[in-house]
């Protein structure tokens, strides 16, 4: 038999990765903080994310059917914004709040800008941002074992010192996924081993709003360490920063995402009303994502390495 | 159709000013969180408009043309005056409420822009129809919006509960997002509603003389110069 030689155009080297195995990663990288939320805050932790995700997946069915466009929830992400936006929300909830959020999430903020991969913001945070202005009460009681109490951030700004490996360990009140931080870490490990993330955001994130609050806000290494373990801060930089839609796809520019995310932070919780601020920093900076990558496009292979912002000034001259 | 009832027709309907030409937007985002604010703004303008367009447009031919913006503009300001003094001798309520978006309608895109755009050019009875179709159309974009989200962020229709008492008002509809939302959405229904072809891009050419514009009026030449008088 003769070798066939198959002659076609490129991409010759192909990725065995999919929408659906990414989503899969990410929700699975989820699971061990998840299980610490429903055993933490009981059983009505899961039932608020299980009414998250299907409210997700089926206002995409509905929206995706009722538009006559191709039907998209066996690719997970409806799933990952689903559990992502649960897991921002505090154990005692009302359930209707968590299914509102899930349809403004869908419908709103990804499917009337067309869908996966065309979002601006992470719908998932834009929802968590409507549900805390509207419903600013409910969204922001925390309680743990029956007990209603500050979060470690609000505490600490009133000057009470709080116990670090409490927090590490996430015996502490929070919305359900962001109490456990080893338990976020165990699941970003799985995220960066696998590849489906990389370290640049995350880190560029933290190292950036702890030298921020070390040096604007309290010097003591202690009270820095306890506002990284604190809030949603290492969540929010390993799984919402990180969503592949709305941060820059440049390596240049994923650590000026990162710088920008940390200032952003730092301020808000140092001086803004609230003592948390990782959400409005996230959905805040997914909107100077395209500013960033334009700004730090790398020079195409064979053209002279002129640096992004130098090529955008040239051009605002040239008009 | 009727040319006067034309002008009312296009002013409330197929070139309403907020949900087709996008006019006024300060106000509309700023003032409609409830529908009586909507109406109120949207009332007191439309007075500004109708007088405005009746005066400028019998005024122009004595108008220089290197001077009408300052004219039009002495012209507009005049009325909103009077209708700042009366409102705040009759409506004092009303008048706090609306604030300085009352003085403000003086540099009302849609004011002017009628002034420019029709009044100059065309008789003054028409002009004055012209803007009370403008009007119109402006006190009921407001209405509605006001009144969208008067209901979702407090519950309530002009002041009066109409959703059952356990419904949680979302508050969000009250405040800056809330009013970006309601627009989009009034916008996307209006155009869904107002002609076939306008979202689709499908309809044939039966239906688009039917509905007269295609939607997209500024790649379209024939109605590129509408509005200039015919």
């Amino acid at each position: 038999m003769s070798k066939l030689f198959n002659v076609s155009s490129s991409p010759h080297v192909r990725s065995s990765e999919t929408t659906r195995s990414i989503m899969m990663d990410v929700a699975i990288a989820m699971l061990p903080a998840t299980a610490y939320g429903v055993f933490q805050f009981g059983l009505h932790a899961l039932l608020v994310l299980i009414v998250t995700i299907l409210a997700c997946v089926l206002s995409e069915y509905v929206y995706e059917k009722g538009m006559k466009k191709p039907i998209t929830i066996s690719d997970f992400s409806a799933v990952v914004t689903g559990m992502i936006l649960a897991l921002n929300m505090p154990a005692t909830i009302p359930l209707w709040i968590p299914a509102l959020g899930g349809v403004f999430a869908i419908i709103v903020v990804k499917q009337l800008y067309g869908g996966l991969g065309q979002n601006f913001m992470n719908p998932a945070l834009a929802a968590r941002c409507f549900l805390l202005i509207s419903f600013a009460g409910k969204m922001s009681s925390f309680t743990l074992d029956g007990w209603s109490g500050a979060t470690p951030l609000a505490a600490m700004r009133n000057g009470e010192t709080m116990d670090l490996a409490s927090m590490f360990i996430g015996k502490i009140p929070g919305t359900i996924g962001e109490v456990s931080v080893i338990a976020l870490l165990i699941g970003a490990a799985y995220l960066v081993v696998r590849k489906v993330i990389s370290l640049r955001i995350p880190l560029t994130y933290i190292i950036t709003t702890a030298v921020f609050i070390f040096i604007f806000g309290n010097h003591d290494p202690y009270y820095v360490a306890c506002e990284v373990c604190g809030g949603g801060l290492i969540f929010g930089a390993f799984f919402m920063a990180t969503d592949y839609v709305t941060s820059p796809v440049t390596p240049a520019g994923q650590y000026v995402f990162g710088v920008v995310l940390g200032l952003l932070t730092g301020i808000f919780r140092l001086w803004g009303a609230s003592a948390e601020g990782v959400s409005y920093a996230i959905i805040l900076s997914n909107l100077l994502v395209p500013v960033i990558e334009k700004a730090t496009l790398p020079a195409a292979f064979g053209r002279e390495s002129e640096s992004g912002w130098a090529k955008m000034f040239a051009k605002k001259e040239g008009k | 159709m009727n040319k006067y009832v034309e002008r009312l027709y296009n002013g409330i309907w197929k070139e309403n000013p907020i949900f087709v030409q996008m006019l006024g937007l300060c106000p509309t985002l700023a003032v409609t969180t409830s529908a009586i604010n909507g109406v109120g703004m949207g009332l007191s303008s439309t007075a500004v408009l109708v007088c405005a367009n009746l005066l400028i447009s019998a005024l122009r031919h004595l108008i220089p043309d290197r001077v009408r913006l300052p004219g039009e503009i002495v012209v507009v300001a005049s009325l909103v005056t009077i209708v700042d003094m009366l409102m705040e001798g009759f409506l004092p309520s009303l008048y706090s409420a609306l604030g300085i978006y009352i003085p403000l309608i003086v540099v009302n895109c849609i004011i002017l822009g009628r002034a420019e755009s029709f009044a100059m050019k065309n008789t003054p009875i028409l002009s004055a129809f012209d803007g009370l179709g403008m009007g119109l159309g402006f006190t009921i974009a407001l209405g509605l919006i006001g009144a969208c989200r008067e209901v979702l962020g407090a519950g309530t229709v002009f002041g009066i509960q109409v959703t059952p008492s356990s419904f949680q008002p979302i508050s969000i509809f009250i405040l800056a997002p809330g009013a970006f939302f309601v627009l989009s959405m009034l916008t996307a229904l209006q155009n869904k509603l107002k002609a076939p072809c306008a979202t689709n891009g499908s309809a044939d050419k039966e239906e688009k003389e039917n509905f007269g514009c295609t939607g997209n009026c500024m790649t379209c030449a024939e109605h590129k110069t509408e509005g200039e008088g015919k």
